[in-house]
C-alpha cells in the first residue's frame, strides 16, 4: 500500500493507532504515520477527514485522545499540551489564532522560547518585513496573509524544530501563497521538520517530500513526491 | 454659605468625597472580579467574603499579634491571596470543564462558609479598627474638611488600579493573561502553564479584594457582613463596565461611586437603586457593557 520508505530507524514523530474524540463524537480511528527529522510531510484529505483533528491530537489540545504519539522517542499521549510543546513542537492552527488583545509584536513574542536555536526578532523581521511596520497595531488588524505570516513567525522564535502547519494558504491571494511557499522552503532548507495540512495540491507538491492521505480519521495511503506515476492518485483521493 | 443648584456646597463636596471613597472600593473589587471572570470564566461570589476577610486579617493581626496597619496592607492581601490560591487549586480548578453554574455555586458556598465562620467567632456587630496615627486628622479646604485617611484611600486605590492596569497591559505576564483570556488552549499549546496562570490570577484578584478590605477597615467597622452588601453593587459595576474589561472596571467603579454620591444629594430616595437602573439601561443599549468587546 505504501511505497514511501520508512525514512530513518528513529522517526522524529511517530503516530501509532491514534484515536481522537470531540466529546462523544469519535473522529480519529487509528491514525498511523511517521515523520523523519527534516522531512516535510503533507496531510491530504477531503473536508472533514480529520487532518486538523490529527494536528490537535499531536499537540495535545484535543479533549480526548488515545493510542501513541512519540516525539523524539518520548511518549506524549499522557502529557498536557504545554509539555508536548516544550519537546520542541510548534503549532500554527488553521484559524491562525492571532490574539486581538495583543499587538503584533506581543503576538510575536508571546510563545516562550522553549529550546535554543530559535530565530531572534531581527531575523524574523527580516523574513517578514510587513510585521515590523505593523509591530504596534493590534494583531487582528493585519490582513489575512499577514496574520498567517505572524502565526508562522511567532513559532520560529521558540526554537521548535517540528512545526505543525494547518492550511497556511487557505483563503489567501496567489502572491501571498508564493511568499508563504518561499518561507516554508527556507525552513525546510534550514532543517525544520514540518507537517503540512493542505487542500492546495499544487502548493503541497511544491514543498512536501511525502503525502499522507487521510480519510475518515484513518491513513489510507502514503505517496512519495518522487513516485511520479502515483501522484495522479492524489487527485482522485481529493476528488478534484 | 455658598450653594450649588440649591445645595449647600460643603454638603455637595462631602457627598462627592463619600462617592469617591465608595468608588475606590468598587474599582478595586470590580477589577479583581473582572480579571478572574476574564480568565477563569468564574463569577466569583466569594469576592465580598474575601474583602471582609482582608479586613478581619488586619484586625486580627493588630489585636492578636500587635502588627499594625502598614504591615497589614502587605500581609492581609498575601494571606487572602494564598488562601485563594489554595482554594482555586484544590477545588475550583476541578470545575472548569463542567457547567459554569457549578463554579458559581462553589464560590457562593465558600462565601457563606467564610462569613459564617467569622460570625461564629467574632459575632455580627462591627469591630472598630483605628485610623493609623500617621493618617489621622485632616485638611481644612476652603469648601470642606478633608480627612487625611480618606484622601489616602482614594490615592492608594487609584495607584493600585493604575499599577494593575500597567501590569496587565504592559508586561509579558499581562500578555499571557490577555492571550489566555482569549484562547487558553492555544496559549497552553505554546508551552505556557495556563493552570498556574489561573491560580495566580485568582490569588491576585482576591488579594486585591483583601487589600480593599484593609483599606476599608478604619472607615467602616470590621464585620462579617461588610462584603455582602458591597459585592452586589460591584457585580452591577462589572456588568456596566463590561465583563472582563480592565479599564472598564476601574472607570466604572470610580464613576458609579460618584454618581451614587450625587444621587444621595439630589434624590436620596434613589441612592441605592441608581446603580441598578444604570445597569439595566446599559444592558438594553450596550449588552456587552460600556467597555466590553461584543463577541
Ligand atoms: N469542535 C468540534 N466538535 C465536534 N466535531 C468536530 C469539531 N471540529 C471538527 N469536528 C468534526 O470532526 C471531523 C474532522 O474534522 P477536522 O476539522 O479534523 O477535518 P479536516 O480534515 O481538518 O477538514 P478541513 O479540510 O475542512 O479543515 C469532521 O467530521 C468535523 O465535523
Ligand atoms: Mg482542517
Amino acid at each position: 500500500m505504501t511505497d514511501a520508505p520508512a525514512a530513518s530507524p528513529q522517526p522524529l514523530l511517530s503516530v501509532q493507532a491514534l484515536e481522537g474524540w470531540y466529546g462523544e463524537s469519535h473522529v480519529l480511528h487509528g491514525m498511523t504515520f511517521d515523520v523523519a527529522s527534516g522531512e516535510v510531510v503533507s496531510l491530504l484529505g477531503r473536508n472533514g477527514a480529520g487532518k486538523t483533528t490529527t494536528l490537535r491530537a499531536i499537540i495535545g489540545v484535543l479533549g480526548k485522545r488515545r493510542g501513541s504519539v512519540t516525539c523524539a522517542g518520548v511518549e506524549t499521549i499522557g502529557m498536557p499540551a504545554r509539555s508536548i510543546a516544550r519537546l520542541g513542537v510548534g503549532y500554527v492552527p488553521e484559524e491562525r489564532g492571532i490574539f486581538a488583545g495583543l499587538s503584533v509584536q506581543e503576538n510575536l513574542t508571546l510563545p516562550p522560547k522553549l529550546r535554543p536555536g530559535g530565530m531572534d526578532l531581527e531575523q524574523i523581521y527580516r523574513l517578514f518585513p510587513n510585521l515590523k511596520e505593523r509591530a504596534r497595531s493590534p494583531g487582528t488588524k493585519l490582513s489575512g496573509g499577514e496574520q498567517q505570516m505572524l502565526a508562522i513567525a511567532r513559532i520560529l522564535r521558540t526554537g521548535s524544530k517540528l512545526i505543525l502547519l494547518d492550511e497556511p494558504t487557505e483563503g489567501l491571494a496567489p502572491v501571498i501563497v508564493e511568499r508563504i511557499a518561499e518561507v516554508i522552503q527556507r525552513l525546510k532548507a534550514d532543517g525544520y521538520t514540518i507537517i503540512l495540512v493542505e487542500q492546495n495540491l499544487r502548493f503541497a507538491q511544491s514543498i512536501a517530500g511525502r503525502f499522507v492521505v487521510v480519510e475518515q480519521g484513518r491513513v489510507v495511503d502514503a505517496i512519495s513526491n518522487e513516485s511520479g506515476c502515483r501522484l495522479h492518485q492524489l487527485h482522485a483521493y481529493l476528488g478534484v | 454659605m455658598s450653594t450649588i443648584f440649591g445645595i449647600p456646597s460643603n454638603a455637595l463636596f462631602s457627598q462627592l468625597l463619600v462617592g469617591l471613597i465608595n468608588g475606590s472600593f468598587y474599582a478595586m473589587l470590580s477589577l479583581g472580579l473582572s480579571i478572574i471572570f476574564g480568565l477563569l470564566n468564574v463569577i466569583n461570589f466569594a469576592h465580598g467574603a474575601m474583602y471582609m476577610a482582608g479586613a478581619f486579617v488586619a484586625w486580627i493581626l493588630l489585636n492578636e499579634a500587635g502588627i499594625g496597619y502598614w504591615w497589614s496592607l502587605l500581609l492581609a492581601p498575601l494571606v487572602v491571596g494564598l488562601f485563594g490560591a489554595a482554594f482555586e487549586r484544590l477545588l475550583l480548578a476541578r470545575l472548569y470543564k463542567i457547567d459554569h453554574l457549578y463554579s458559581l455555586l462553589l464560590t457562593f458556598g465558600l462565601a457563606l462558609i467564610i462569613q459564617g465562620s467569622f460570625r461564629q467567632v467574632y459575632g455580627s456587630s462591627g469591630l472598630p479598627y483605628a485610623i493609623p496615627a500617621a493618617l489621622s486628622g485632616g485638611q481644612k479646604l476652603p469648601f470642606m474638611f478633608l480627612p487625611n485617611y480618606r484622601a489616602w484611600v482614594v490615592v492608594a486605590s487609584l495607584s493600585v488600579c493604575v499599577a494593575t492596569w500597567l501590569l496587565i497591559e504592559k508586561t509579558k505576564l499581562g500578555a499571557y493573561l490577555r492571550a489566555a483570556t482569549e484562547n487558553p488552549a492555544l496559549v497552553e499549546a505554546f508551552g505556557v502553564n495556563v493552570s498556574l496562570l489561573r491560580t495566580m490570577t485568582y490569588a491576585f484578584g482576591v488579594g486585591l479584594a483583601g487589600l480593599a478590605g484593609v483599606l476599608a477597615a478604619p472607615i467602616y467597622s470590621v464585620s462579617p457582613s461588610m462584603g455582602a452588601d458591597t459585592v452586589i453593587v460591584v457585580f452591577a459595576i462589572v456588568v456596566i463596565g463590561g465583563m472582563g474589561s480592565i479599564l472598564g472596571s476601574i472607570v466604572t467603579g470610580f464613576g458609579l461611586g460618584l454618581i451614587e454620591g450625587m444621587t444621595k444629594v439630589f434624590y436620596p430616595q434613589a441612592a441605592s437603586t441608581a446603580v441598578f437602573v444604570i445597569m439595566a439601561l446599559v444592558l438594553i443599549m450596550k449588552p456587552a457593557g460600556l467597555f466590553g468587546r461584543a463577541s
